[in-house]
C-alpha cells in the first residue's frame, strides 16, 4: 500500500508551515523518516496522505554558532551532528549519543528533530540534549518561539507540539567553557530491539576538585526525559569522593522511576547497573573538564 | 513544489515524474532496472540496499524517491569502469573477490558501497574504523573477517597504486593435487561484486503479475468462513484462489505431506503462517490491498505452545496421527549397569529457543506458463527436484511438465528446503496464463518458513573417578511446530549425537519430536546437533569440575577415535580427526594463555573478567539412516575445448559451484577457467539431491569427479583406438592430451570424438556408501566431520555483558578442496554459532510471533566479530573426493558451548538456556556477593 499520496518539498520554514496547515487529508512532516516510514509500513502509525519533507528547508539543515549559542537545525542528520567540530567542542555528550544511534546509513538520514517530535523520552539524543539543557525553536503559523527542550514531552510518544500546525526548527545549546564538559554512555543488550537498557548523560562544571554545577539525565527514568535533579543538588558544591558519589547515587535511585520493560530489562536490573553507568559517565566528563 | 524530480545516477541524469509512495530502492530497481541494489528487510536494518547519496551511504529502502531531487546517486553498478571493451573493477570489488569475502553475494553490494563511502572519507582505515562504518551492514554468511581484510587490501591498493593483495594466511591442503587443495576464486564472484548477479526478485517477465498470500494470523482454529468477493472486485486483481481451486494434492511436505497449500473451509489452521487464499494482481500494491480485503472467520482452538505441553494427556491433537511426530530412541549397552558402575552420576536440564536463518535474501518464486503447456518456476531453492515433484503434485500434472529453474540464492542455511511460494505461483500462473511473482517481505519470511527447533534437553551423565564416561542418558523434547518439514530427521540427529563425540559404553536417548501451534521447525545448519551439543558440552565441563580433571584432558580421554563404536553402534574405521582437533586448539589457546580457564581481571577495569572455554562436536556428512544418498552430474566437452559440469545441487553461497569446477579441472587437467558450471535447473541438470546435511562436496563432488574420470577414460579409449596405442601411453596435462608424442588440444579432441561418432558427454549417477537405519546398528552414516573450538570471553561482572574476544576453530574436513572457500565457511560458522549463543531468539507467545521484524531478531554484525583463527585438520576419508567430507555444519556447532563454558570459567555462572541473558549473569553475581 502506498505509504503516502502526496509529497511536498517546502524550501523555507514559512512554506513548510503553510504546507502543513493547508494540505488536504492527514499530513505529517518528515525529516529523516526512518522511524515514521517504518511505522507507516508496519501499521503502527495511521495512514498519512501528505508528507512534508523538511530536509529541503535550508534553515533546518544548518549547524552553526549563533551569538553565545550553538544552533543545530532539526533536520541535520545525526551523523553530521556527530562529526561537526562545533559539537565536538560544545556538546561531547551529544556527539557520543549520536555516534551510538543505529548504524552509519541510518545516521545519515535520522535527525534529532524527528527523535524529539516522536517524543521518545529515553532516546540517546534526547537524553544528551536533556543534560545539555537544550532549548527548542518551534515554528507555528503565528511565528516562532523558544521553549525548554524537555517541555516538548508530555509522555512516551506524546509530544506537546501541535502536529497540525507546528514544527521544530532547531535546537540551541549553551556553549561549553573551559571548566565545563559532558559525556554520554549507555548499556545495551545484544538481543531484541535496538533500544538501550539504560543511558546516561552528564554535563558538569568543575572548580578545582569541587563540582560547581552538574546536570544528570538518565533514560528511561521517567515517562518524560528524566533529569536527576535531586542527585544534582546532592553533588553540587561537593568535592568529588566516593562518599559524595554514593550519596548522589542514593538520591538518583530515590527519584528515578525505573520500570520493567518486557524482554529488555527489569526495574531491578536497571537499579543494579545505574551506579556503574553513572560513575563511568561522571568520571569521563569530570576528567574532560579542566580544573 | 511538487513537479518532476531530477537526479544523477552513476553519472547519468534522469528527470522523471514522481510516483506516490515510491522509495529510492524501488525507483532504482523497478524503474531504472538497476537491480544490484538489494532488498533484504525494507526496515533499514540489514544495509543490503545501501547506495551513496551525495557521497554519503544511505539505506535506499527508507529513502523517499522524491528526496532524490537534485542529488547525485552512486549504486554498485557505478563502481566498475568500462575501459575500452573491458570492465575494470574497482579495487574494492577486486579485493572482495581475492580475499574470499564473497559468498552468497546478496549483501555484497551494500558492503561494498558502505566501504566505498568509508574509503572516500578515510583512505587508511584501521579495524575499528571499518567496524564502525559497517556496523549495520549485515552479512549472514558472516564473512566479516574477510570483508575487513578486503577493505584494508583495497585501501592499500588505492593508496599505493599497487595490485590488490591476496590473502596470505590461508594454507593449501596437505593433500593438494594440481588444482584441488589450492585456493581458487569463485566463478560467479565478479558478477556478485558488480551488481550484475541476478537473484529471483531481479527477474521481470512481460505481463508479469504480483502475488500475495492471505495468512491466517491465528495460531490454532478451524476456518469457518472465507469471503474473497471484495478482493476479486478490486480493479487490477486478476485471480484469487482458495483451497478449492487446487487441482491436485492439497498438502505438501518434504517427508510427510501434512502441510496444506491453502487451508480450506472447515479445515484446521495450525499456525499463524497458514495460507488461506492467494491473489495475483497487476501490481504489488494491488495484490497487498486485495489480500487485506479477504475476510475470514474462525472457530478458535486452544493453542499448543510447547512440546512438553503437546505430549501431556488430554490436550488437543493437532494432526490426525496425534501430536507426536516421532519418538526417537538410541540404545547402546546397559544403562543400569553403567550408572551402577559410575563413581559419579549427575544430571542437568538445558533449554534452547527457536531461531531463524535470517538469510538476507527473502524467499521469491516466479511461475511462468509456457505455450506448450509446461510450467517454469524460477526460485532459489535447496532442493530443486523436490520442488518439481511437489509443484507437479499440486497441479495434478505429470512431473515432466514442470521445470524448476534455480536462481542464485542469497543464503539458505537449511531455510530454503521447504516449499514457500513455488506452488502458489504455479497455481496462479496456471489460472491466469501469465507469469506471476511472489516475493516475501521480511515480515512474511519470519512468520512462515521453518525454523531451528526449540528444545528441552535433560542429560544424566555417569563417569568414573578417572574421568571415563560410562553412561549417558538423554531426554529431548523438540518443538517441530505446526508441520513436520524435516523435523523427524533433525531431531534424530539431535538424539544420535546427544552424548557428544565421545566413546561411551552405555547410552540411551529418547526424543519426543512434537507438533505444536508454533511456526514449523525444520533444517537449520547444525540440524539438531547445535542444540544437543550445547547440553552435552556444558555437562562435560560440569563433570570436569566435579572430578577436578582438566577440561581438555577429560575430552581427550573420552574422544572418539578410529575403532570406537558410536552411540548408534557404528564402528569408526577411518577419518576421525577429533583428537588432532582437540590438541591443536588446545596448543593454540595456550599460546595466548597457559592457564586459559583461570579468570583474569582486567588491569584497567576490575569489573571485566576474561577466560577461555572449550567444546567439541561431530556431525554426520550425508543423509544416512538408510536413505539412498545419490547425486548425478554431467560433464560435457564443447567444440571450443571448454567443459561444462552440471548437477541440480544447490549453490546457496557455500561454494559448491567452485568445488565442482575445481574437481573437473583436476580430472581433465585443464585450467579451472575452462570449466563452466550449471546447477539447479531440472531440465538441464541431473538430480543432485537435496543440499543439506553437509553432503554436496561429498556426493556431487564425487559425481562430478567420476563423470569427469569416465569422460577421460572414453577419450583415452577413443584415442587409443584411433592411434593404435595402449591406453597407458595417453597422458593428460595442462589442457593438452598427449598421445604417443602427438599433442592435441581439447578442441581437437572434440573434433576427433565427433568424427568417430562419439558424443563427449558423460552422466554419472553417484551413490554414496550404503547406510543403516537407526536401531539396526552398523553404519548409520558414511562419514563424520569433527570440530573443536575454544572461545575467549570478557564478562562485565557488574552488568553481565559478554564479549567474545577470540575463537579458535579446528575442523577435520578430510581434505580442503578449496581452502579459500573453506575459510569463509569456518568464519561464517563461528559467527552463526555466536549469534545462536548471544543474540538470537525467535520469540513466539501463545502461537503469535513477537520477533516478526528484523529489528526484533538480532543477527550478529561486524561489531561482534571476534578474532577467528582457523585450523584445518585433514584426516581423509577413502570414499570422499580426494578424501574430503562435509564442513558446512560442524564449524558452527561447538561455538555456543565454547562461549558458555568460557562464561562459567570467567565468573562461575552456568548458562543452561540460550541466548545468554546478561541480566541473569548480573543477578546471580549480585546475589552471590550479597550472600558473602
Amino acid at each position: 500500500m502506498n505509504l503516502w499520496q502526496a509529497y511536498k518539498r517546502p524550501a523555507s520554514v514559512t512554506e513548510a508551515i503553510q504546507a502543513l496547515t493547508t494540505a488536504s487529508g492527514t499530513v505529517m512532516p518528515i525529516a529523516g523518516g526512518t522511524d515514521l516510514l517504518l511505522d507507516l509500513k508496519q501499521g503502527r502509525h495511521a495512514p498519512v496522505h501528505t508528507l512534508i519533507d523538511l530536509t529541503f528547508v535550508p534553515e533546518m539543515s544548518l549547524l552553526e554558532l549563533r551569538g553565545d549559542e550553538l544552533y543545530i537545525g532539526a533536520a541535520v542528520p545525526v551523523n553530521r551532528v556527530a562529526l561537526d567540530p562545533l559539537t565536538g567542542t560544545h556538546a561531547q555528550a551529544l556527539v557520543e549519543a549520536c555516534n551510538l544511534i543505529a548504524g552509519p546509513q541510518v545516521r545519515n538520514t535520522a535527525t534529532l528533530g524527528g527523535n524529539v517530535a516522536h517524543a521518545l523520552p529515553a532516546a540517546d539524543g534526547t537524553i544528551a540534549l536533556t543534560a545539555l539543557e537544550a532549548q527548542a525553536e518551534v515554528a507555528s503559523p503565528t511565528g516562532t518561539r523558544r521553549v525548554p527542550f524537555t517541555s516538548l514531552f508530555l509522555g512516551p510518544g506524546k509530544s506537546a507540539l501541535n502536529k497540525n500546525e507546528e514544527i521544530i526548527v532547531g535546537f540551541y545549546l549553551p556553549l561549553t567553557t573551559y571548566h565545563q564538559a559532558s559525556c554520554f554512555k549507555r548499556i545495551m543488550r545484544p538481543q531484541g530491539v535496538a533500544l538501550p537498557i539504560l543511558n546516561c548523560a552528564v554535563w558538569l562544571e568543575r572548580d578545582g576538585d569541587i563540582v560547581k554545577d552538574i546536570h544528570i539525565a538518565v533514560g528511561p527514568g521517567s515517562s518524560i526525559p528524566f533529569r536527576a535533579t535531586e542527585a544534582e543538588s546532592t553533588l553540587c558544591g561537593q568535592s568529588v569522593n566516593s562518599d559524595a558519589l554514593n550519596r548522589t547515587m542514593e538520591s538518583l535511585l530515590g527519584q528515578a522511576h525505573f520500570r520493567t520493560s518486557a524482554r529488555r530489562a527489569s526495574a531491578d536490573y536497571r537499579r543494579h547497573i545505574i551506579g556503574g553507568l553513572f560513575s563511568d559517565t561522571f568520571e569521563t566528563a569530570w576528567s574532560r573538564a579542566f580544573k | 513544489m511538487n513537479n518532476q524530480i531530477s537526479f544523477t545516477v552513476n553519472g547519468t541524469k534522469h528527470t522523471i515524474d514522481p510516483v506516490a509512495g515510491e522509495t529510492l530502492s524501488t525507483l532504482l530497481r523497478e524503474r531504472l532496472r538497476l537491480t544490484g541494489t538489494k532488498i533484504g528487510c525494507e526496515e533499514a536494518e540489514c544495509g543490503a540496499c545501501t547506495v551513496l547519496v551525495d557521497g554519503e551511504p544511505m539505506m535506499s529502502c527508507v529513502y523517499p524517491a522524491e528526496r532524490s531531487d537534485g542529488k547525485t546517486i552512486v549504486t554498485i553498478e557505478g563502481l566498475a569502469q568500462r575501459v575500452h571493451e573491458e570492465m575494470k573493477l574497482h579495487p574494492l570489488q577486486e579485493a572482495f573477490i581475492e580475499q574470499g569475502a564473497v559468498q552468497c553475494g546478496f549483501c555484497i553490494p551494500g558492503q561494498i558501497m558502505t566501504a566505498y563511502a568509508l574509503l572516500k572519507r578515510n583512505p587508511n582505515p584501521d579495524s575499528a574504523d571499518i567496524r564502525f562504518a559497517l556496523k549495520d551492514t549485515l552479512c549472514r554468511c558472516a564473512g566479516y573477517p574477510s570483508i575487513e581484510n578486503s577493505i584494508i587490501a583495497a585501501a592499500e591498493a588505492l593508496r599505493t597504486g599497487e595490485a590488490v593483495q591476496k590473502p596470505t594466511h590461508i594454507p593449501d591442503s596437505i593433500h593438494n593435487h594440481k588444482t584441488v587443495g589450492h585456493s581458487h576464486l569463485r566463478p560467479e564472484a565478479v558478477e556478485k561484486v558488480t551488481g550484475e548477479a541476478i537473484y529471483t526478485d531481479d527477474l521481470k517477465f512481460d505481463g508479469m503479475l504480483y502475488a500475495k498470500a492471505r495468512r491466517a494470523m491465528i495460531p490454532h482454529g478451524f476456518l469457518t468462513k472465507l469471503d474473497v468477493s471484495k478482493a476479486k472486485a478490486l480493479p487490477g486483481v486478476v485471480a484469487v484462489l482458495t483451497a478449492e481451486d487446487i487441482p491436485g494434492e492439497h498438502n505438501h511436505g518434504l517427508v510427510i505431506y501434512d502441510w496444506p497449500v491453502m487451508v480450506g473451509i472447515g479445515e484446521r489452521i495450525r499456525y499463524v503462517g497458514d495460507a488461506l487464499a492467494i491473489v495475483a494482481a497487476e501490481t504489488q500494491d494491488i495484490a497487498e490491498q486485495a489480500s487485506a480485503l479477504i475476510e475470514a472467520e474462525f472457530n478458535l482452538q486452544p493453542v499448543i505452545t510447547n512440546p512438553v505441553q503437546a505430549r501431556e494427556e488430554g490436550v488437543q491433537q493437532i494432526h490426525e496421527k496425534g501430536n507426536l511426530l516421532k519418538h526417537i530412541k538410541v540404545r547402546k549397552g546397559d544403562m543400569d549397569a553403567g550408572f551402577a558402575k559410575a563413581d559419579l552420576v549427575f544430571e542437568h536440564t538445558f533449554h534452547t529457543p527457536t531461531t531463524d536463518h535470517a538469510f538476507i535474501e527473502p524467499e521469491c518464486s516466479i511461475g511462468v506458463p509456457l505455450p506448450d503447456g509446461r510450467m517454469e518456476v524460477y526460485v532459489g531453492s535447496q532442493i530443486p527436484y523436490q520442488d518439481k515433484t511437489q509443484v507437479a503434485r499440486a497441479l495434478g500434472w505429470d512431473e515432466s511438465r514442470v521445470r524448476i529453474v534455480g536462481q542464485l540464492m542469497g543464503g539458505g542455511f537449511g531455510g530454503k528446503e521447504d516449499i514457500m511460494g513455488q506452488i502458489h505461483v504455479a497455481l496462479l500462473a496456471n489460472v491466469t496464463q501469465r507469469p506471476v511473482k511472489l516475493l516475501f517481505d521480511r515480515h512474511e519470511s519470519l512468520l512462515v518458513h521453518p525454523k531451528r527447533h526449540a528444545t528441552q534437553i535433560r542429560v544424566k551423565m555417569g563417569a568414573m573417578k578417572n574421568g571415563r564416561l560410562v553412561a549417558v542418558d538423554t531426554e529431548l523434547y523438540g518443538d517441530t511446530g505446526a508441520y513436520a518439514s524435516l523435523g523427524e530427521k533433525v531431531m534424530t540427529r539431535a538424539t544420535t549425537h546427544a552424548a557428544g563425540p565421545y566413546d561411551v559404553e552405555n547410552v540411551r536417548a529418547d526424543c519426543y519430536a512434537m507438533y505444536t501451534n508454533n511456526p514449523p521447525a525444520g533444517a537449520f545448519r547444525g540440524f539438531g546437533v547445535t542444540q544437543s551439543a550445547f547440553a552435552v558440552e556444558s555437562m562435560m565441563d560440569m563433570l570436569a569440575e566435579k572430578l577436578n580433571i582438566e577440561r581438555v584432558e577429560l575430552r581427550r580421554m573420552n574422544a572418539l577415535h578410529v575403532g570406537s563404536i558410536t552411540n548408534t553402534g557404528q564402528e569408526l574405521k577411518e577419518s576421525v580427526g577429533l583428537l588432532e582437533c582437540i590438541n591443536r586448539v588446545d596448543a593454540e589457546m595456550r599460546k595466548h594463555n597457559p592457564y586459559p580457564f583461570t579468570p583474569i581481571v582486567d588491569s584497567a577495569n576490575s569489573n571485566l573478567i576474561r577466560a577461555w572455554g572449550f567444546a567439541s562436536a561431530y556431525k554426520n556428512t550425508g543423509l544416512g539412516g538408510g536413505a539412498p544418498d545419490k547425486s548425478g552430474a554431467d560433464v560435457e566437452l564443447y567444440e571450443d575445448g571448454t567443459f561444462q559440469v552440471r548437477s541440480s545441487a544447490a549453490e546457496l553461497g557455500q561454494g559448491l559451484v567452485t568445488v565442482m569446477r575445481l574437481i573437473v579441472s583436476e580430472e581433465m587437467a585443464v585450467a579451472p577457467e575452462k570449466v563452466r558450471v550449471l546447477v539447479m535447473d531440472t531440465d538441464l541438470t541431473p538430480n543432485g539431491g537435496p543440499t543439506t546435511a553437509s553432503r554436496q562436496t561429498f556426493v556431487t563432488g564425487n559425481a562430478s569427479r567420476y563423470a569427469a574420470k569416465t569422460l577421460r577414460d572414453e577419450i583415452t579409449a577413443s584415442m587409443a583406438e584411433k592411434y593404435d596405442v595402449r591406453p597407458e601411453q595417453i597422458r593428460f596435462a595442462d589442457g593438452i592430451v598427449h598421445v604417443n608424442g602427438h599433442s592435441m588440444t581439447y578442441a581437437e579432441i572434440y573434433k576427433e570424438m565427433k568424427a568417430a561418432g562419439k558424443n563427449p558427454l558423460v552422466r554419472y549417477m553417484y551413490e554414496a556408501p550404503k547406510t543403516k537405519p537407526l536401531g539396526e546398528g552398523g553404519d548409520m552414516h558414511f562419514a563424520f566431520s569433527f570440530g573443536v573450538q575454544a572461545a575467549e570471553v570478557e564478562v562485565n561482572k557488574l552488568t553481565g555483558e559478554v564479549r567474545v574476544l577470540k575463537v579458535i576453530s579446528a575442523n577435520d574436513v578430510g581434505m580442503a578442496v578449496n581452502p579459500l572457500g573453506l575459510q569463509g565457511q569456518i568464519e561464517g560458522g563461528v559467527m552463526m554459532g555466536l549469534g545462536n549463543c548471544l543474540t538470537e531468539e525467535f520469540i513466539v507467545e501463545n502461537g503469535n510471533v513477537v520477533t516478526d521484524h528484523l529489528a526484533r531478531y538480532r543477527v550478529p554484525g561486524i561489531m561482534l566479530t571476534p578474532e577467528i583463527t582457523s585450523i584445518v585438520v585433514e584426516h581423509p576419508i577413502e570414499a570422499g573426493p580426494y578424501g574430503a567430507k562435509g564442513v558446512g555444519e560442524v564449524c558452527s556447532i561447538p561455538t555456543t558451548p565454547a562461549i558458555t563454558n568460557a562464561i562459567y570459567n570467567a565468573v562461575g555462572v552456568r548458562i543452561d538456556k540460550t541466548p545468554v541473558d546478561q541480566e541473569l549473569i548480573a543477578n546471580e553475581l549480585w546475589e552471590r556477593e550479597n550472600k558473602n
